[in-house]
């Protein structure tokens, strides 16, 4: 059952220059929805226009199966969370979270009601008396988070709500918000930039840049099969390695002009219809030798010890790549490694459209472990 | 080995002393030299004229300004007999109460709906703040036409709707107002424009979450606009009651303090005392009257604004 739908919708402020092109999407009832890309790819604006705060220029934006195009914030029955929190900083925390409500014109006992519920819900309750320049920043998110608790909407919209807290809080709010949506139900369309946030928060993910649509689906889809270039090296972090790939003779190819890989069939036709291929790698598949042969040789560059994971820059061809090795590794930078790399780790990509030739061939069996 | 780590002998104890003292001094002597410009001005333009003030008011003085004869509280205990300077200090009041709200409102009005984002609204926000740039003299003389009791456009106003024309700067009951009338509109350029900076600054979002959450017009008005802008209202009340207390040069132009005295407010009144009459010890008492209730005004407004002001 698709609960918000969105046809063709376009967004410019000038004619002729779109910011959103023709996005199609459809989110299902009860979906945590990530909107992820870097700044200036138009997900805030999307989501503002979902919210009614922008005009749709074009298009038809449904919401249960009804057109809401023209329907004010108020009367499409959602509520909202800012990047700044939008915190009245003359209200106290009680006034702030009850703000809405009086406004809609709620009784005075379902207010108390929902704001002693809601209070309880998110630890607020002995800070009700406080004005916003009281409380932390992780005490602000939540009252904004209330405030959206409170008013009982069935869609919630969040617009980079945990940027401005630091890396521990945020970690913590993360799981906040996912039991949170969890747990009322709510259908959930949150903007981000940080792949992380996306990948660990959201049931599907939809990778915005310049305006489009890269890539809509779930968060280890996007991991293992990205559609193109762009979506393979922002998901993931430290970030895909990625080198030209030349074929060198019949059953062989060239990667970085360095690594070589014996060509299989399937490949020696991709190399016929496309002219330029790019070939990535995670860093994680970059793997030590030792239950395998080594494979290749390269140079450590710099070495990082993060105590559960030993991260190493290497150097491919005059290109860094990263490998990330599980554990503690004593490695010296400066010397030479020997190192597995599997020709079915590689993803390979055409490097004119930037689309995706072949993923990792390994994707879908053996890497996600169910139990 | 442990023993040598804490030992501070006398002598270094000394050097630390005189060493921070010299900084504590240099710092000092940096102060005071970045202090200094104001500290000029202030004293040439400012205190010195204040306590000049203060000596001159228990004083009598002849015509160039020199004091003749000390009588104490004199000067005092004369004005507070006189009916002029009772009614002058009644006027003064008058003309507050009549000039502050009203420009605050209608500069408030004029803010709010110059702050909507409609095309051509940089037109309207250059129109309604233009008075800021107009001197006192000009307004003046431009409202003394209008005042004017046969040509005047408001008297030609008044007799098209067949209503009886107004001595609008000649009729004791109509002189103040006419008076009061000029100043609003002098002061809405200013007033508007520190209230539209105000209104500007409040966050956008605050709007939106409210938009959100259902709020009408009126209910982000009341509950979100002026509590917002609260600072600034204040400020703007303060300096508008300050600039009233201190009107000079449309009562010199418009009236001369009349008809009967009705609009020789304080300022004009010390003018008149100490220009026309020579009579500076008066002037300078009255001058020290008016600072003391300008200062009280000020401190009343403090006293009450902190607990209604929402500083961010």
């Amino acid at each position: 059952m698709s609960y918000i739908e969105l046809k063709d919708i376009t967004k410019s402020y000038h004619a002729g220059n779109n910011i959103l092109e023709q996005i199609n999407l459809t989110i299902e009832k009860g979906e945590f929805f990530v909107l992820v890309g870097p700044s200036g790819s138009g997900k805030s604006t999307l989501l503002r226009m979902i919210a009614g705060l922008e005009d749709i220029t074009d298009g038809v934006l449904k919401m249960n199966e009804k057109v809401v195009n023209h329907l004010q914030p108020k009367d499409r029955n959602l509520s909202m969370v800012f990047q700044n929190y939008a915190l009245y900083p003359h209200l106290s925390v009680e006034q702030n979270i009850l703000f809405g409500l009086k406004a809609k014109k709620v009784s005075k006992a379902e207010q108390q009601k929902r704001l002693k519920e809601t209070a309880e819900m998110m630890g607020l309750s002995e800070l009700l008396d406080r004005k916003p320049r009281q409380l932390s920043g992780g005490q602000r998110q939540r009252v904004a988070l209330a405030r959206s608790v409170v008013s009982e909407a069935p869609l919630c919209l969040m617009d980079e709500p945990l940027s401005n807290l630091d890396a521990k809080l945020r970690a913590q709010m993360r799981v906040e918000i996912r039991r949170l949506q969890k747990q009322l139900g709510l259908t959930l369309i949150y903007v981000t930039h940080d792949q992380v946030e996306a990948m660990t928060m959201g049931d599907r993910i939809m990778v915005l840049n310049d305006g489009e649509i890269q890539q809509v689906g779930k968060p280890i889809t996007l991991y293992n099969e990205p559609a193109n270039l762009f979506v393979a090296s922002f998901i993931g972090s430290p970030k895909m390695n990625m080198g030209k790939t030349e074929i060198k003779d019949v059953s062989n190819f060239l990667v970085n002009k360095t690594l070589s890989f014996s060509a299989d069939v399937r490949m020696q036709k991709a190399f016929q219809v496309h002219k330029n291929i790019i070939a990535g790698i995670r860093p994680e598949h970059i793997q030590p030798a030792i239950h395998q042969e080594a494979t290749h040789s390269l140079e450590v560059i710099h070495v990082e010890q993060l105590g559960n994971e030993t991260s190493l820059a290497l150097d491919v061809g005059g290109e860094l790549w990263t490998a990330k090795w599980p554990g503690q590794w004593d490695i010296t930078a400066g010397n030479q490694l020997e190192v597995y790399i599997s020709t079915e780790h590689l993803s390979f990509f055409d490097a004119q459209t930037e689309a995706l030739i072949r993923p990792a061939s390994f994707s879908g069996h053996g890497e996600v472990q169910a139990i | 080995m442990t023993n040598m780590t804490a030992v501070i002998t006398q002598e270094d104890q000394a050097l630390f002393v005189r060493t921070k003292r010299k900084q504590r001094y240099k710092q000092f002597i940096k102060g005071i030299l970045f202090l200094l410009p104001s500290i000029a001005l202030f004293s040439v333009f400012l205190f010195y004229p204040l306590l000049r003030t203060i000596y001159l008011s228990f004083f009598l003085t002849d015509a160039s300004g020199a004091t003749t004869v000390f009588v104490g509280w004199d000067n005092f205990v004369t004005l507070f007999q006189s009916t002029i300077f009772q009614q002058s200090i009644k006027s003064t009041f008058l003309f507050v109460l009549y000039t502050v709200p009203l420009t605050i409102v209608i500069s408030l009005f004029l803010a709010i709906i110059a702050n909507e984002k409609l095309k051509g609204i940089g037109f309207f926000r250059t129109i309604f703040s233009s008075t800021m740039g107009i001197s006192v003299a000009a307004a003046s003389v431009f409202w003394l036409y209008l005042f004017h009791p046969t040509i005047g456009f408001l008297n030609i106003i008044m007799d098209t709707f067949g209503l009886e024309k107004v001595g609008w700067l000649t009729d004791p009951s109509w002189a103040l107002i006419a008076v009061a009338v000029t100043t609003i509109w002098m002061n809405i350029g200013f007033t508007f424009l520190i209230l539209l900076g105000g209104l500007q600054s409040i966050d956008k979002y605050l709007y939106e979450s409210a938009d959100v959450d259902g709020a009408g017009y009126f209910y982000k008005l009341r509950r979100i606009t002026i509590p917002m802008l609260s600072p600034t209202l204040f400020f703007v009340v303060t300096v508008t009651i300050i600039n009233a207390f201190q009107t000079f040069g449309q009562v010199d132009i418009l009236t001369q303090g009349g008809p009967q005295n009705a609009t020789n407010l304080m300022v004009y009144s010390i003018y008149r005392e100490a220009f026309t009459n020579y009579q500076f010890g008066s002037a300078s008492a009255q001058a020290i009257i008016l600072f003391i209730i300008i200062l009280l005004m000020t401190i009343i407004q403090f006293k009450l604004g902190e607990r209604k002001v929402h500083y961010q």
